[in-house]
């Protein structure tokens, strides 16, 4: 199959008549790990949102595959970012990861025994199978992050945008969620993440996004995420931003 | 009758309200049913329960569209919005209600009622209507009960996912609306959205589990319901809605207090208990500090003795 797993062409997207994302075009290779990286209010999340169709774009075309996003949903998975929730609500850990099969159950019909099973295999996969009766309430902030995963796996797609899964977890949690995302990648599955630790950029992902309201530059990590691009990107704010990049230049 | 079927829909309705954290919104359908109610006994002249419900709809939803609008079209957050719609809508409806009263019609005597609500003063097609959609309500819960769990708790999720969240949102808006404006006959246009609200809250202390929570929660309110209806209806003249909301509040004092695991009692046992535990520990600690101090001191003589 010829087609990119995400090809979006001028997405143009606007928040009360203000541009966040202006004219983004760029292809993703297939069975890659992607960050996607830029300051806050680059236009991330809106990027995620807009390309799953959660906000209106005001222009511009994403394909999945090669095809609409409307004919594809059941080759994409999500994760939200934790906040977007109330974890509050009374429900416990394998029931959050069964939603994930929703969509491919038709109206009216409950999540049986079989669904049951696919969701406790990925919740273990996250190495949260002691949780599976907890209260999501009662469960960490790391926990709550890989019971999210676990659902997206439950979702079983090729494709799988997640927004900062790495925000405010601990060395555990992270290192879990990273171990996932090469599993995923081994079975030739497409991430695209988040991203905001830059330190942490080169060992995690193999291309970068790098956004500031308009596409600066993508492609593979060698290439892409130069002290130039950065600078870029990021604008001088950050001096150490050139101790990241990979390859080092003269001037500090 | 009517009061326990009505309790349980609502109850249940009610609990994804509740967990939507769009509780005033029952409260700004029920002000916004009475110019409903109003205009369609202004236009017809006639004291039906069908034709109320039909006018107390379509101004229960104009109001939504109003929060709606506010809400998207400018900077007031939806608490403002939902208090000025409210208002409004109220404001309009009392006014009404008041020329209705003075019009002289005689058909209007009893229009009153629906402002505190009298489940005595319901016929008994009337309780067979109120009884039928309460049935329907409850159905439609049971079977869209997978869709409507997913669009309350992670409603982004549920969108990516391909599920018509705009559908489904719309939809519980309009059985809440329908919850309200049935309830207005046995409770009042004032109070209902106690009964839609109270149950569930109630409910939330006593479980985990969502299916739980809804089923309690119609429990809660069907007692309350019946309850309040009895006590009205046979001990004074008192009107069904404040009796029955003083019902479900009790109910949910009750919860508050002990409610195993998020109730007060139990919280303050576990807080006692894990105090003691604390303690004993403390105590071991200071102890083993001055067997320390002692053998250090020992240490100490027995240097100086060398």
């Amino acid at each position: 199959m010829a087609s990119y797993p995400l090809e979006v062409n001028h997405l143009t997207v606007a928040y009360q008549k203000k541009p966040v994302l202006n004219s983004v075009s760029f292809q993703i290779p297939s069975g890659k790990l992607i960050g996607v990286l830029g300051p806050n209010g680059a236009g991330k999340s809106t990027l995620l949102k807009a390309v799953l169709g959660l906000i209106p774009k005001v222009e511009g075309e994403v394909s999945i595959f090669g095809r609409p996003y409307r004919e594809m949903r059941k080759s994409v998975g999500y994760v939200p970012q934790r906040e977007s929730v109330d974890w509050d609500f009374p429900t416990n850990a394998l029931d959050v990861v069964m939603m994930g099969r929703y969509g491919h159950l038709g109206w009216f019909r409950r999540p049986g025994s079989k669904e049951r099973e696919i969701a406790l295999e990925c919740l273990s996969k996250v190495g949260m199978a002691d949780y599976a009766g907890r209260q999501i309430s009662q469960l960490s902030g790391g926990q709550q992050q890989r019971v999210f995963l676990a659902r997206a796996l439950a979702q079983n797609a090729n494709l799988y945008f997640m927004d900062e899964p790495f925000a405010g977890v601990d060395a555990t949690t992270e290192k879990a969620i990273i171990q996932l995302l090469h599993e995923l990648k081994e079975q030739g599955k497409t991430v695209l993440v988040v991203h905001h630790d830059l330190s942490t950029v080169q060992e995690y992902f193999d291309h970068v996004l790098l956004l500031n309201g308009e596409l600066i530059a993508a492609g593979p990590t060698k290439e892409i995420f130069t002290p130039d691009h950065l600078q870029k990107t990021y604008g001088g704010r950050i001096a150490m931003l050139q101790d990241f990049a990979a390859v080092p230049v003269g001037k500090v | 009758m009517g009061s326990l079927l009505l309790g349980l829909g609502s109850g249940v309705i009610g609990s994804f309200t509740f967990l939507r954290k769009q509780s005033l919104l029952g409260d700004a359908l029920a002000h916004a049913a009475l110019p409903g109610i109003c205009i369609a006994f202004m236009l017809t002249g006639v004291k039906s329960i069908g034709l109320f419900m039909l006018g107390a709809i379509v101004s229960g939803m104009l109001a939504t569209f109003g929060i709606h609008a506010i809400t998207r079209y400018s900077r007031i957050k939806q608490d403002a919005a939902l208090g000025i719609v409210l208002s409004v809508f109220f404001g309009i409806g009392v006014v009404m209600m008041t020329k209705i009263q003075h019009s002289g019609n005689g058909n209007q005597s009893g229009l009153d009622k629906y402002m505190f609500g009298q489940a005595a003063s319901m016929m008994l097609s009337d309780v067979y209507l109120v009884g039928i959609v309460s049935l329907i309500l409850i159905a439609v819960c049971t079977l869209l009960f997978k869709e409507f769990k997913l669009v309350s708790f992670d409603p982004g999720f549920a969108r990516g996912m391909g599920i018509k969240v705009g559908l489904f949102e719309q939809l519980l808006l309009l059985m809440t609306v329908i919850a309200v404006v049935v309830g207005i006959q046995a409770v009042g246009v004032v109070l209902v959205a106690a009964l839609l609200i109270t149950p569930a809250v109630a409910a939330r202390y006593w479980t985990y589990a969502l299916g739980v929570m809804i089923v309690l929660a119609g429990v809660f309110g069907a007692l309350s319901g019946v309850t309040g209806t009895l006590i009205s209806g046979t001990l004074s003249n008192l009107p069904t809605g404040p009796v029955t909301v003083l019902a479900a509040t009790s109910l949910f004092l009750v919860s508050v207090v002990f409610a195993p695991g998020r109730g007060l009692a139990s919280k303050l046992l576990r807080r006692i208990r894990q105090r003691n535990e604390v303690r004993r520990g403390f105590e071991t600690v200071v102890m083993d500090g001055e067997r320390a101090v002692i053998s250090n001191r020992a240490h100490a003589a027995e240097r100086s003795g060398d």
